[in-house]
């Protein structure tokens, strides 16, 4: 068994009153394809924002190959390898496409003055489908074409771990397809991947293994097909 | 363009144009410094005032002190704001958009209030300086022209090195989306403190020899409320996204305002920025720049 790349310990998140988190532990190998599903509102995002950096937990702590990073600053946890895309494409407006690889090529990936980033880009694009759009604005884009530029800007960022959020919410059943063979291949470059998703038919075809948070708790863990026959999961989603 | 400056300065012309070119070369410095954090972070600063002041009143601090001489009222002033600038950068940290600007105004008032009541620099009534005598070139004026023409030339170098840098970059991705920035990898809260405070830096550089160029120093001058409508309004007229935009909004708005106020009366000044400024982010949001390259892209 492969030591963790991952481990989320007891983690504790709340807003006010309101318990986010109740002690969500989970593990996630290097190399594995990770599902995060859940009913709206039982915290997956809250998750992703702890370890990500976005936001600090109450308690408990997370490990990243070994390291504590349970109070890092999120920009350093990019550069140790921890790489999100966000749900709703938050592009940076004002630059190309390829500029927007160019912002972690250069701030996560390399450290600074690097003279290959640009071909490195254009590489990345060619990976993802965007080579045609390089030059273009985010403003002009589609919205598969923005999912895309998420994915292609994380991956600028060398990921070890992708946390990809919610990356095909809205997209037809072929683009659905398309983000789904670019992950794969993706995880075939020893990426691991984090998924969350609503879209059933994706996350259990992709998964290798899923947790489900229900109302901030753990209520489920096992392959796709454990997780289908699972009472308390189907409880949480469709009530009794 | 320093030699320019000495050249012109060696003309002796009218020495009125002196009296104007200075302040529309401190304009220049005063709408580079703004932009550095309000164009390339997109962090709008309403308090240009108050970090111009300070560079002013720590001047008239070390004149009325121990008789510093200009280099070092400017080094000295510039400081002191950059000081205020990084002080202000960790106090509205989780400030954004809308907030950071009123506090920024709030900041602007409060040192106000601070310095009417502070007498060793005049208090309210204000204070007369004495100009050191036996200027480097024929008079004090066409001196001062000449530094601010030096001051100009390094605040725009500088803006323009950080613009063309991995600091420039990392600025323009928090300018259009924070988060994201951040989780790219890009040290927001570091190139934040960088911006308020280099800003700060030139804002009180720019504020330094203003007590010799006026020679009488008080509170409503010095905080008066035509830097913060200038230092923004020239950057937006000119263009926020290049070094070259606040030069042109300077260069334009201040000739503007000079003429106007030989010509027609010193109240049409606010008056000029405003209708230009209206027009401007009606008709080209991105200012001149923004407009020449929307025409050359036809």
């Amino acid at each position: 068994m492969t030591a963790p790349l991952l481990e989320v310990e007891g983690l504790v998140k709340r807003f006010g009153g309101f318990i986010a988190l109740n002690r969500v532990t989970l593990h996630v190998k290097a190399g594995e394809r990770f599902g995060l599903i859940g009913p709206n509102g039982s915290g997956k995002t809250t998750l992703i924002n702890c370890i990500s950096g976005a936001l600090n937990p109450d308690g408990g702590r997370i490990l990243f190959e070994g390291i504590d990073i349970t109070a890092m600053a999120a920009h350093r946890r990019t550069r140790l390898g921890i790489v999100r895309t966000f749900q709703i494409p938050k592009p940076f407006s004002s630059m190309t496409v390829i500029e927007n690889l160019h912002i972690p090529l250069e701030y996560a990936a390399h450290g600074r003055l690097h003279g290959a980033t640009g071909s490195e880009a254009a590489e990345i694009l060619r990976v993802i489908g965007l080579e045609a759009k390089a030059h273009l604005r985010p403003g002009g884009l589609t919205q598969i074409e923005m999912r895309k530029l998420e994915l292609a800007r994380a991956l600028a960022a060398r990921p070890k771990l992708l946390i990809s959020d919610e990356a095909m919410a809205g997209l037809s059943s072929a683009e659905v397809d398309d983000i789904l063979a670019i992950l794969f291949r993706l995880n075939g470059q020893q990426i691991t991947i984090i998924m969350i998703e609503h879209i059933m038919r994706a996350v259990m075809r992709f998964s290798e293994r899923i947790v489900v948070l229900d109302a901030g708790e753990r209520i489920a863990e096992g392959t796709p097909e454990e997780i289908v026959g699972n009472q308390a999961v189907e409880k949480a989603y469709l009530g009794e | 363009m320093v030699a320019a400056g000495v050249l012109i300065a060696s003309l002796r012309v009218n020495p009125y144009l002196y009296f104007a070119g200075y302040v529309i070369f401190q304009y220049i410095v005063i709408a580079t410094a703004w932009n550095i954090l309000g164009g390339y972070a997109g962090y709008v600063n309403f308090g240009t005032p108050a970090f111009f002041a300070l560079g002013a009143y720590t001047a008239v601090f070390l004149i009325q002190s121990i008789r510093a001489p200009l280099p070092v009222l400017i080094l000295a002033g510039g400081l002191v704001s950059a000081l205020l600038g990084l002080g202000i950068g960790y106090l509205t940290l989780r400030l954004r958009g809308v907030f950071f600007s009123i506090a920024t105004l709030a900041l602007s008032i409060v040192l106000q209030t601070m310095i009417i009541n502070w007498d060793y620099v005049g208090g309210s009534r204000g204070l007369s300086v004495i100009r050191p005598s036996s200027p480097p070139f024929g008079s004090y004026v066409t001196f001062l022209f000449t530094v601010m023409v030096f001051l100009a030339v390094v605040a725009v170098t500088a803006a323009r090195f950080i613009e063309r840098s991995w600091i420039g970059r990392g600025l323009a991705a928090l300018r259009d989306n924070e988060e994201a920035a951040e989780c790219m990898g890009v040290p927001t809260l570091r190139l934040k403190l960088f911006a308020t405070t280099i800003s700060g830096f030139l804002l009180g550089v720019a504020g330094a020899p203003f007590p010799y160029y006026v020679t009488f120093v008080e509170p409503n001058s010095a905080f008066n409320l035509d830097y913060a409508v200038n230092a923004l309004a020239m950057p937006m007229i000119g263009g926020t996204t290049s070094w070259i935009g606040p030069v042109i909004g300077a260069v334009l708005l201040g000739s503007a305002q000079q003429l106007a106020t030989v010509t027609i009366s010193s109240e049409m000044n606010l008056f000029i920025v405003g209708v230009v400024l209206v027009a401007f982010v009606v008709l080209a949001p991105e200012g001149i720049l923004g407009l020449v390259r929307r025409l050359r892209a036809r």
